[in-house]
């Protein structure tokens, strides 16, 4: 055999090696790739075959029932609509899912038009250093462990409620049902929809800012052209186009609050079986609820509880990927629509 | 200024005072609307510094350095068995995270089709808005249930893991996508396979962008609680190591269970981890931001 021969027959096998490399290298990619997508459906699969049993010793009164009771964990366990569970057993998520929607709402409610303001700040007030200082400050702001935020929340905010803003808030708007009472410890419905409102303030300010500065430069210049103030141009001219992207944003932080585990945890006051009576009164979310409930899981022998705190967590993911969907659908639009148009400059 | 002639004046008046003739009306509302904007942008940036300042004054004053070499006993000590725990846990976490969505982001960016990118993408996004909760309750259904684990280091990571994933898969499609095409090109002509483009020559000028998105994952991994509740347990013990069986303290859970204890020595522990928390996110932050100055584009903020 010839050295050159041979050589090609080397080059030839390298080839072919490269060749399998390049194969084997894309099937593991293929599948890295689709994890996510598995992790996904496997989690709505798991949790929600887990609450099955829940489902159906609950049914619809799940969501109706306000009591949430382990039932008697040493007693006989009965056996009711062919499941068993101990006797006495009631696991109604009302309250807890009343406290997740007040707590998000009160949080949108504050969180929304700060972000709004100060991402319109970033896009067009400052830039330079000062705008990369701001921003790396919001995003500071969303890297802070939740439970660092709890006790913030534990430290300043809750006794600042309980004896300053809450009864301010009673003393001046005592008689609009909901906000007269006793503002309490601080800890409760007020003070988790702030700190709320802290965590979700920098999600949805990333993102409107990203949108206003999609916002072509023509259009604004366009207003500016007619005699419109920069103030004028952003009510006008820039967030009706970026309108859908804001709705969007608007989503994302909602469903943030609403999956937020720690903070409310730690401020929510822990309710259990009660409806909150005002704006300051002790709330539990669904979230904050599984995280409390860990004990009663272990103890209960049906393990009826981990079913029952399965189906809080089908419940919430449920609400959660949902408001998701939408909020990633909306924004995606306007990323499309505005580089559709063809006209950024 | 001097004006010189008509002309310029009127550009001048154009230019720099185009609210001379306004209104009134109009000019008010301006300067308030801008003014309250200014003032919310004042408002967030004061919570945060409130927050650090009350955070780090808490931490200081309560930190003593012999914590970093005991362990917890009962409702004071240490805390080296939460920061081990936490090291350990974020260690598995970033083992299997960093390959998975590092290979992840290349397929989708390299080889997919644009079709399957952009399905991966859209539902990597609503993966990480599932909340951290409902991820540990799932693990601990699945593993520690399921599989029988009980609570341990390894379902801590694999929660962890799920966590990270988008930030990692994202933050590398993104900074590859930003590689200038003619580089694949280039890679093409001298006879490389896609495979070989991408392991010799893409991946440089990207090296910055998923180093970002690797460490941004980690700062976010070692704040969180929530995943780890049904999954790590608690130990007062300097983890043994074993990926099984064996439950591991962390920092968080130390930060929420010993603030509600009614003595000081407790709180003076989860202060204290709450500051080294912090400390160490806020290195990894700046260092984030250093990394994106210096090899430009990086990670989009993804939140």
């Amino acid at each position: 055999m010839s050295q050159r021969k041979r050589g090609e027959m080397h080059v030839m096998s390298q080839r072919r090696a490269s060749r399998w490399a390049d194969i084997g290298f894309r099937g593991v990619a293929a599948v890295c790739s689709a994890m996510p997508l598995v992790v996904l459906a496997a989690i709505l699969a798991v949790v929600v075959a887990g609450a099955m049993p829940s489902i159906r010793y609950m049914g619809w009164r799940f969501i109706t029932d306000i009591t949430w009771n382990l039932g008697n964990l040493y007693g006989a366990i009965s056996v009711h609509g062919g499941v068993r569970a101990p006797a006495g057993a009631s696991y109604g998520a009302l309250v807890f899912l009343v406290g997740t929607l007040a707590s998000s709402a009160i949080a949108l409610v504050i969180a929304v038009p700060v972000s709004v303001l100060t991402a319109a700040v970033l896009a067009y007030q400052v830039r330079g250093p000062l705008q990369s200082l701001l921003s790396f400050l919001v995003e500071l702001l969303a890297g802070i462990p939740s439970v660092v935020f709890g006790l913030w929340g534990i430290l300043v905010l809750a006794p600042w409620v309980g004896s300053q803003l809450g009864p301010g808030i009673a003393h001046l708007f005592g008689w609009v049902p909901f906000l007269g009472g006793s503002a309490g410890t601080g800890l409760g419905l007020l003070t988790s929809g702030l700190v709320l409102a802290l965590m979700i303030t920098p999600i949805i300010t990333a993102a409107v800012r990203d949108l206003l500065m999609q916002v072509p430069r023509l259009y604004r210049e366009g207003g500016i052209g007619l005699g419109l103030t920069s103030w004028e141009v952003l009510r006008h001219v820039c967030l009706p186009i970026v309108r859908e992207g804001l709705i969007g944003a608007v989503a994302l932080g909602w469903g943030r609050a609403m999956g937020e585990t720690m903070a409310v945890l730690m401020v929510g006051g822990s309710a259990l079986n009660q409806l909150p009576q005002n704006l300051y009164s002790p709330i539990s979310t669904m979230a904050a609820v599984i995280a409390n409930q860990l004990d009663s899981a272990l103890t209960d022998a049906s393990h009826m509880a981990v079913h029952a705190l399965a189906e809080l967590a089908a419940l919430l993911l449920v609400l959660t990927v949902v408001t998701n969907l939408v909020a990633r659908l909306l924004v995606h639009r306007v990323g499309w629509t505005a580089g559709a148009r063809g006209v950024r400059v | 200024m001097s004006v010189k002639s008509p002309e310029t004046a009127v550009v001048f008046s154009t230019g720099k005072d185009r609210s001379v003739g306004l209104p009134r009306r109009r000019r008010l509302s301006s300067y308030f609307g801008w003014g309250l904007a200014w003032a919310c942008a004042g408002l967030v940036v004061s919570a945060l510094l409130d927050l650090l300042v009350t955070v780090v004054m808490k931490g200081v004053t309560s930190f003593r350095w012999d914590m970093l070499t005991t362990v917890t006993h009962g409702i004071a000590g240490g805390l080296q068995n939460a920061i081990l725990g936490t090291l350990w846990i974020v260690g598995i976490a970033i083992v299997m995270a960093a390959p998975v969505g590092i290979l992840g982001g290349v397929y989708l960016s390299e080889f997919a089709r644009s079709g399957w990118a952009r399905t991966v993408r859209f539902w990597t996004e609503v993966l990480s808005g599932v909340p951290s909760i409902v991820v540990g309750y799932f693990i601990y259904l699945l593993l520690v249930l399921g599989l029988g684990w009980g609570f341990s280091a390894l379902a801590a990571g694999i929660a962890l893991l799920i966590i990270m994933l988008p930030y990692i898969v994202s933050s590398t499609e993104s900074t590859l996508r930003q590689v200038p095409w003619s580089l694949r090109e280039g890679a093409w002509a001298l006879g490389l396979t896609r495979f070989q483009a991408v392991s010799r020559v893409v991946w440089r000028p990207a090296a910055g962008g998923i180093a970002t998105g690797v460490l941004t994952s980690i700062a976010v991994a070692l704040g969180e609680t929530a995943p780890l509740l049904y999954t790590a347990g608690w130990s007062a013990y300097n983890p043994d190591w074993h990926l099984t069986h064996s439950q591991v303290g962390y920092l968080t859970y130390v930060v929420w269970t010993y603030i509600e204890q009614p003595y000081p020595e407790a709180h003076a522990l989860a202060y204290s981890a709450a500051f080294l928390l912090l400390v160490v996110i806020l290195c990894i932050h700046i260092l984030v931001r250093m990394l994106v100055r210096r090899w430009g584009g990086g990670a989009k903020s993804h939140l």
